[in-house]
């Protein structure tokens, strides 16, 4: 019978699979679809201190394999969360992670004390939200700005503390460092990249913000590869994203050296997805007569 | 709900780029609810939004138009192939608040929902379509066993009056309007609608990822904050929408 549990940050994990940031909101609407307790977890959609009504204009966009968004972090706020949404996803008997974001040092902080005295499992902290006393530039571009975020965060986070890096960071390896040296718990890659579509019709950007973040299958080939760079890079655990749409996704995210995953676009292309890709993952790992995903974590 | 994988009834061309698909289905499904339809390959990723156009005891039809490759690749697909069905979805039509006499007007593609609504209403409502020409007509002497009155309109006058279908209704014979079809259309029946305070519920069209309300990709902007068309729409009250 094969084994997927999977020890991470110190929280064990049913399975390596975890639903992604953004693309699941809080798990009410797929706990009418499934149980979510076939799960390993859930990452919650990305929280801010304030509530947020996101971007205006086109959100999404479809490209050839994958999809843009730019929803703009619209969300009930942290307090909202803390009170509604997270009482509900505890039922779910599964790792419930808080996905934070902020527009400025003091934003993450605050989130974090509140976070700390919330019965979350562990926080992602997003750092691809513009910094708006940076003249809007991500705290996740420059290793240096995001290891100074990310050590004063750990200082006061009391909870498993994984850091989700953008594809669009200067240095992939140096960022990875930078946020073990931080002391994250461990990172997660890749948030989507920035992308840009035209509407040729009307001789402008898609997006009001003109650029959005690309995802799904499209961005996997890169995702593998910044997973691999990270994996050589830190001993911190990584937990792998970007593309994955079945088992054998999950197995070469697993070779490149990520130990849990997360599935994110996926769940919108067919929304009870995760219930095949965990049968199919289980049914790999027998007939491959593997005895867990230790034996082939990082092999490449 | 469920995710269904289903073979195809039927997939049939009814008039110029419009197709007729149906499905066997066993739930309770509301006018003016859609589903999300996918083949079963990866020829595209993200599910199309469309909806109900007809439920036959077993039977739920869907009209769609192609617009792009998701929907001509849907066309291709032959009796017995699988398709990928999620649904119902969406508030849809309450029929409850379509009180008294009723004009329900559609117009191009925006008429595929209007026919089970109508069978729904029965004769307390009078249908108006809108249609381009008569090349693009479709679906139209499907209504008239329902309904009061069956008023159709081409732009070209190539078929029935000729004009918009905005210019042919006569707001003050009606307590309640429902409209389905392009914004601008919906847009100008909604304030005519205000200006003599007739109750106006529309459905509108918004791209869609999750189609359940995961997402935050359908904003519609209301008096009272964000609403997604997947979950609280795709019908709004016209009163609602800024
Ligand atoms: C609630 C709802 C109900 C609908 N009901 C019907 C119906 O009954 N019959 C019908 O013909 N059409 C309907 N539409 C519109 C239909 O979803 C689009 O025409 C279709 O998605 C176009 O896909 P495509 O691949 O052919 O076009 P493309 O232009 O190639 O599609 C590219 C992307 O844009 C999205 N998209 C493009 N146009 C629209 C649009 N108008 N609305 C939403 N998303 C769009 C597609 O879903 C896809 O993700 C409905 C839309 C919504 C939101
Ligand atoms: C609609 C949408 C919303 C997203 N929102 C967030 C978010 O709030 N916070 C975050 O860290 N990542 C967010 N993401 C990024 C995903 O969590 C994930 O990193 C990315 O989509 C790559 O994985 P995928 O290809 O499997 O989707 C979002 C992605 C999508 C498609
Ligand atoms: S389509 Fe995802 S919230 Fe409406």
């Amino acid at each position: 019978m094969a084994n997927l549990k999977t020890n991470f940050m110190g929280l064990k994990f049913k399975n390596p699979i975890v639903a992604a940031s953004g693309t699941f909101g809080f798990g009410e609407e797929f706990s009418k679809i499934y149980d979510l307790s076939i799960l390993g977890g859930i990452c919650s959609k990305g929280l801010t201190l304030a509530p947020r009504s996101g971007n205006k204009g086109i959100r999404l966009w479809e490209t050839p394999m994958g999809m843009m968004n730019s929803i703009g972090l619209e969300n009930p706020g942290l307090d909202k969360f803390i009170s509604k949404e997270l009482p509900r996803m505890k039922t779910y008997d599964t790792i419930i992670i808080a996905n934070l974001g902020g527009h400025c040092e003091e934003d993450y902080f605050e989130g974090i004390y509140k976070l700390n005295d919330s019965n979350v499992d562990a926080i992602e902290l997003n750092i691809s939200c513009p910094n708006v006393k940076s003249g809007g530039m991500a705290f996740g571009i420059k290793s240096s700005v995001a290891y100074d975020l990310v050590s004063r965060v750990r200082k006061i986070c009391r909870k498993p503390l994984m850091v989700k890096i953008s594809p669009n960071a200067e240095n992939i390896p140096d960022m990875a460092l930078a946020c073990e040296a931080a002391g994250a718990d461990a990172i997660s890659l890749i948030n989507t990249i920035q992308a840009m579509a035209v509407d040729i019709k009307n001789k402008k950007a898609v997006f009001d913000n003109v650029y959005a973040g690309l995802s799904g299958p499209c961005v996997k080939p890169i995702a593998l590869r910044m997973v691999h760079v990270a994996a050589k890079m830190v001993k911190i655990p990584i937990c792998g994203l970007g593309g994955i749409m079945n088992a054998n996704d999950i197995i070469e995210f697993v070779m490149a050296g990520a130990t849990l995953v997360q599935i994110g676009t996926a769940n919108f292309i067919k929304p009870d997805i995760a219930i095949d890709i965990l049968n199919d993952l289980e049914e790999f790992i027998d007939t491959e007569n593997i005895k867990s995903l230790d034996e082939i974590r990082g092999i490449i | 709900m469920k995710v269904l994988i289903t073979p195809l009834v039927k997939n049939e061309r009814i008039s110029k780029n419009i197709y007729r698909l149906s499905v066997e289905f066993y739930s309770k499904i509301k006018p003016g609810q859609f589903f999300m339809l996918k083949t079963t390959d990866n020829a595209f990723l993200l599910p199309r939004p469309i909806s109900v156009n007809d439920v036959n005891e077993n039977l739920i039809s869907f009209l769609y138009r192609i617009e792009g490759e998701g929907t001509k690749k849907i066309s291709s697909l032959h009796e017995n192939d699988e398709i990928q069905i999620f649904g119902p979805l969406g508030n849809g039509f309450e029929l409850e608040n379509l009180k008294g006499k009723t004009a329900v007007i559609g117009g191009g593609i925006g008429i595929a929902p209007l026919l089970y609504l109508c069978k729904a209403l029965g004769k307390k409502a009078d249908v108006y379509l809108g249609y381009r020409d008569k090349e693009n007509m479709y679906i139209f002497d499907e209504f008239k066993s329902f309904v009061n009155r069956c008023i159709v309109v081409t732009e070209d006058g190539s078929f029935g009056e000729k004009g918009f279908v905005t210019d042919y209704v006569d707001y003050e014979n009606y307590d309640t309007v429902v409209t389905c079809g392009p914004e601008i259309m919906m847009n100008k029946i909604a304030n005519n609608c205000k200006a003599q305070n007739i109750k106006c519920y529309v459905s509108l069209e918004r791209r869609m990822a999750c189609g359940i309300g995961a997402c935050l990709g359908c904003t519609v902007e209301t008096k009272t904050g964000n609403k997604r068309a997947c979950k609280d729409g795709p019908v709004f009250d016209s009163e609602e929408l800024i």
